[in-house]
């Protein structure tokens, strides 16, 4: 085994130093019943480095891979355009193969790419601050809301049915295991309604852009949380908020949000980055961990260390703000050298393109029998109604070589012919143009064959 | 032999904030053009900000920061990572290989499934494979790290005992003194109240103790084996009975899973359920602090709530991700956990296959003791007991007689070209030391390591002050953490801002 690098003289020698004569020695004061032979487990056989790579792209291969076809689907996870740079830094090793920076000497490397990631989330949310990293967006949003409980000492939190149904689903497991209720707030024209609903609760969650694309009312947000004596939680987008006045302009306590497009592969939704913003007074409450700028003992030189410490699992233990440890600090570093590759111009680019892209889409698609379901602002992601089944049609265009979406059925009754589409910026004219001639070519079947069929 | 830098340092610019770097204008990445026509933005999105304060740098200079910055960071891949509890081991490359795959690291979470039949085999793989390796009768990979799995787990119990009407009464989570803080901040998580459990003497769950707490308001017992002193518990099988007839369910805290793999099952110890971490025990990379990777462990009685998708195959024999199941607790994370740590997971899992499988735990035992027994004359062990995969040692003479404490030790280590062991964990033993070298370093790096370790205990006696004053070759010397949290200072402040007070 080339990972394993002892010869047998190796093991004689430490065995003769150990004072032990053979390694199962050193395993005696495990009981007898309760030892395995090597070798005894019923698994497969070892591979040697070659037939181990040909299987795994043999299972790679069964796949339908995101560069086979064209992608218009999103919701939450989006197919972006990630320059070459920031995979060969994540690759380095001495990145990769870090621990936590537990021992600030000699991770000063990595605390200050930390502390880079936490200024430039905290930039694009318009937050005071932000933390070193969340595991995903949903996690993120569900710490938030337990966190707003603990500060506001009420048991319900308030959420849009317009935020992602999955993160709805892990803030309800989260919520059921602390006993909180979760609310649930209706939405009017694709946008959260009836703030007012959310009394009593600790806080009022909203994204936006929400699930369905659709541009939230920030200020009305506000305004129902200061009524109420509420928090205002927000679930942002980071390049909707390199061109929008971000959520912490509009007074969002805390906003959180996915960092998987700015530069982390899609990886069937993992690993991803939760992004974790606040107001500077929440510091002393949030989960995760902080990094900190700070000097030498002696006062000399400058450097970084992991900071308010004392409010996590290892020294505070059960009266820890989270219990989360290691968070998604590879991924974090990803956003870092996107960020910072990309830059300010980078990412408006980014968002404008995918704003004029998706306008382009859904008048195309409007010309090919697609009807748009809501009015108002909308940022690079709409629904739309079809005459058919949106997953008969999504399944119908899949064959020929576009993913065009998420059918809403699975997820909100009655919306079986309903299709979110997301553009991005790397979605070409060319084939938003071949995206609406599939689509009326595979409605016009679809016609036909409903007439046969009556 | 003395490791100690001859004093001729890499020669790295001082660090700089890349905010620093920044010229309005560049740009460092060669951006998609877009062919669609313009659009007013204020018109079709609303308010637009009025700065975005991101760095303006080039392509080079990007590459340049971040790599002059990894020069000034420690991985595996730099040096011998000694951290207990930790289990820095290599990280195989062909794993980062197959992770790159574009059948696995280009796919949507949102896609049809129909689409991915290939992932999802991969997953039942993996799941199968841990199953085998712990004993348990199904394992779930949806907790994205090792904290995440443990809350699902008592999340599983928790449903568990609602399930039987003991929901409400069933409200304390005992964990033993030694346990690792994320164990008793999950049973937070999960609305429990915690009671310790001392260690005895010998450094095994104190059973009279155990005896004395359990009652019918125990919903579980959290229980690290091998225990965070590297010892495994003997009367494991007992304690497990012991919780089991008193009502309430045992947690295996699976950290120290290296010592186990192909040799013993905790599935057959009397757990109801661990955790996993991958990125420990299967060598998915640390990443400085994530992405974790948290499987679960779980018998068949707390199958029914198990998190959602639910991997495994249909009644064709095709593998499926299930969501029709009443009893689940819900999702733990938004799609299917930690896929391409999965990937890497089962790379490394199917390299050593059935015949190699034990050589983990073996060879990580062999070279614990064998660091255990060449440092026991300068640093005592703290238990009189061969070691599992790790051991922990006791700087406390040094302490006591010379002013040096173990966290001057590790520092010290640093000057000698080694990563510290972790220190002052578990909290129970006096200026602890826990070396963890695991089976993938030869012989001769444990003595190099071995060797410094000697010699610095004698600096210890003979010239404390490199002790106090270490490090004095890395790129700062030791930082003062109360300056941090007094000035706290998170976040670059771009000038325009700090002028207008924000």
């Amino acid at each position: 085994m080339p990972y394993v690098p002892h010869t047998p003289e190796d093991v004689e020698a430490m065995l003769a130093t150990i004072g032990a004569s053979s390694i199962d020695e050193l395993f005696r004061e495990i009981p007898e019943n309760l030892r395995v032979a090597p070798g005894a487990l019923n698994l497969p056989s070892a591979l040697d480095e070659h037939k181990l790579f040909g299987e795994l792209k043999r299972l790679a291969a069964k796949n339908t891979a995101l560069d086979e076809v064209t992608c218009f689907l999103g919701a939450g996870i989006y197919d972006r355009f990630i320059p070459a740079s920031v995979s060969a830094i994540i690759s380095r090793g001495e990145f990769l193969t870090s621990y936590t920076p537990y021992q600030p000497e000699a991770s000063q490397g990595y605390l200050q790419t930390i502390y880079e990631f936490q200024s430039m989330i905290a930039e694009i949310f318009g937050t005071d601050i932000a933390n070193a990293s969340m595991y995903d967006g949903s996690t993120s949003m569900a710490e938030a809301a337990i966190m707003s409980t603990g500060l506001k000492n009420r048991d319900k939190v308030a959420v849009s049915e317009a935020v992602h149904p999955h993160y709805r689903q892990v803030l309800d497991t989260y919520c059921w295991s602390m006993g909180i209720e979760v609310v649930v707030l209706k939405t009017e024209d694709g946008v959260t309604k009836n703030l007012s609903a959310a009394e009593g609760c600790a806080s009022i969650i909203l994204q936006s852009p929400n699930f369905f694309g659709q541009i939230e009312d920030l200020s009305a947000h506000r305004a129902a949380c200061d009524t109420d004596g509420s928090m205002m939680i927000v679930v942002a987008d980071p390049f909707a908020c390199a061109l929008m006045k971000a959520p912490g302009a509009y007074g969002a306590d805390i906003v959180v949000g996915e960092g998987q497009p700015m530069g982390v592969a899609m990886g069937l939704g993992g690993p991803m980055v939760g992004l974790f913003g606040c107001k500077k007074e929440l510091v002393r409450h949030i989960p995760g961990r902080i990094v900190g700028r700070t000097k030498e003992m002696d006062g000399g030189r400058e450097g970084f260390v992991m900071t308010l410490r004392t409010r996590e699992q290892d020294i505070r233990r059960e009266k820890a703000t989270s219990n989360i440890c290691t968070n998604e600090a590879l991924m974090a570093l990803a956003n870092t050298v996107y960020m910072t590759a990309m830059g300010k111009n980078g990412l408006q680019s980014v968002a404008e393109s995918s704003i004029r892209n998706a306008r382009y889409a859904l008048s195309k698609l409007e010309e090919a029998g697609a009807k748009r379901v809501y009015g108002g602002k909308f940022f690079a992601e709409f629904v739309i109604e079809l005459p058919v089944s949106a997953k008969a049609v999504r399944d119908a265009l899949l064959e020929r070589g576009i993913l065009a979406g998420l059918p809403l059925g699975d997820y909100y009754g009655g919306r079986e012919n309903q299709l979110l589409v997301a553009v991005t910026e790397i979605r070409t004219k060319d084939e938003i143009d071949r995206f609406a001639s599939e689509l009326a070519s595979v409605l016009s079947s679809a016609t036909s064959q409903v007439e046969v069929k009556a | 032999m003395n490791h100690l830098s001859n004093g001729r340092m890499k020669r790295v610019p001082e660090p700089e904030l890349i905010f620093t770097k920044s010229k309005k204008g560049r740009v460092g990445a060669n951006i998609p053009t877009c062919s669609t026509p313009a659009v007013d933005l204020s018109e079709a999105i609303g308010d637009l900000r009025e700065d975005l304060h991101l760095p303006e740098v080039s392509e080079l200079d990007t590459i340049r920061h971040f790599t002059n910055l990894s020069q000034i960071n420690y991985g595996i891949e730099t040096g011998f990572y000694p951290l207990g509890s930790c289990t820095m081991k290599y990280n195989p490359k062909i794993n980062e290989a197959t992770a790159r795959l574009a059948g696995f690291a280009n796919l949507h979470p949102m896609q049809p499934v129909e689409t991915i039949p290939g992932a999802l085999e991969l997953l039942l793989g993996v799941q199968e494979m841990l199953q085998e390796i712990t004993g348990f009768d199904n394992i779930t990979l949806q907790p994205l790290a090792g904290a995440h799995g443990e809350m699902t787990c008592l999340m599983l119990i928790k449903a568990y005992h609602e399930s039987r009407g003991e929901g409400e009464t069933r409200k304390v989570v005992l964990v033993p003194d030694s346990a690792h803080g994320t164990n008793p901040a999950s049973a937070a998580r999960c609305g429990y109240s915690v009671k310790s459990i001392p260690t005895d003497a010998n450094g095994n769950t104190d059973l009279e103790a155990l005896e004395k707490a359990l009652d019918s308001n125990v919903a579980a017992l959290m229980l690290t084996n091998p225990s965070t002193l590297g010892l495994f518990e003997p009367n494991i099988e007992k304690i497990c009975r012991m919780v089991h007839e008193a009502g309430g369910q045992v947690f295996c805290d699976g950290a120290n899973m290296n010592a186990m793999v192909g040799t013993t099952r905790p599935g057959d110890h009397g757990f109801d359920c661990m955790h996993l971490n991958l990125h420990k025990t299967f060598s998915t990379p640390h990443g400085g602090g994530g992405p974790g990777c948290g499987a679960i462990g779980l018998q068949a009685h707390l199958e029914p709530f198990l998190p959602v998708p639910v991997i495994r195959r249909g009644s064709e024999g095709e593998v499926m991700a299930d969501y029709s199941r009443h009893h689940s607790i819900g999702r733990v994370s938004a799609f299917y956990g930690q896929f391409l740590m999965e990937v890497r997971a089962f790379t490394y899992l199917r390299a050593y296959g059935k015949e190699k499988m034990a050589d983990i735990s073996r060879y990580s035992v062999l070279n614990a003791n064998y660091v255990r027994a060449r440092l026991k004359d300068v640093l005592p062990p703290a238990h009189d007991r061969p070691c599992m995969h790790e051991c922990i040692l006791t700087a406390e003479k040094y302490k006591k007689e010379h002013g040096i404490r173990a966290l001057d030790i590790s520092k010290r280590l640093i000057d000698y070209g080694f990563h510290p062991p972790t220190n002052y964990f578990p909290l129970i033993v006096p200026e602890c030391l826990m070396i963890e070298p695991t089976e993938t370093e030869t012989k001769e790096t444990l003595d190099m390591f071995c060797d410094a370790m000697i010699a610095i205990c004698h600096e210890a006696i003979e010239n404390p002050d490199a002790l106090h004053h270490a490090p004095s070759t890395a790129m700062v010397g030791r930082l003062d953490e109360t300056l941090a949290v007094k000035q706290l200072d998170v976040r670059w402040i771009p000038a325009a801002k700090e002028t207008a007070g924000v």
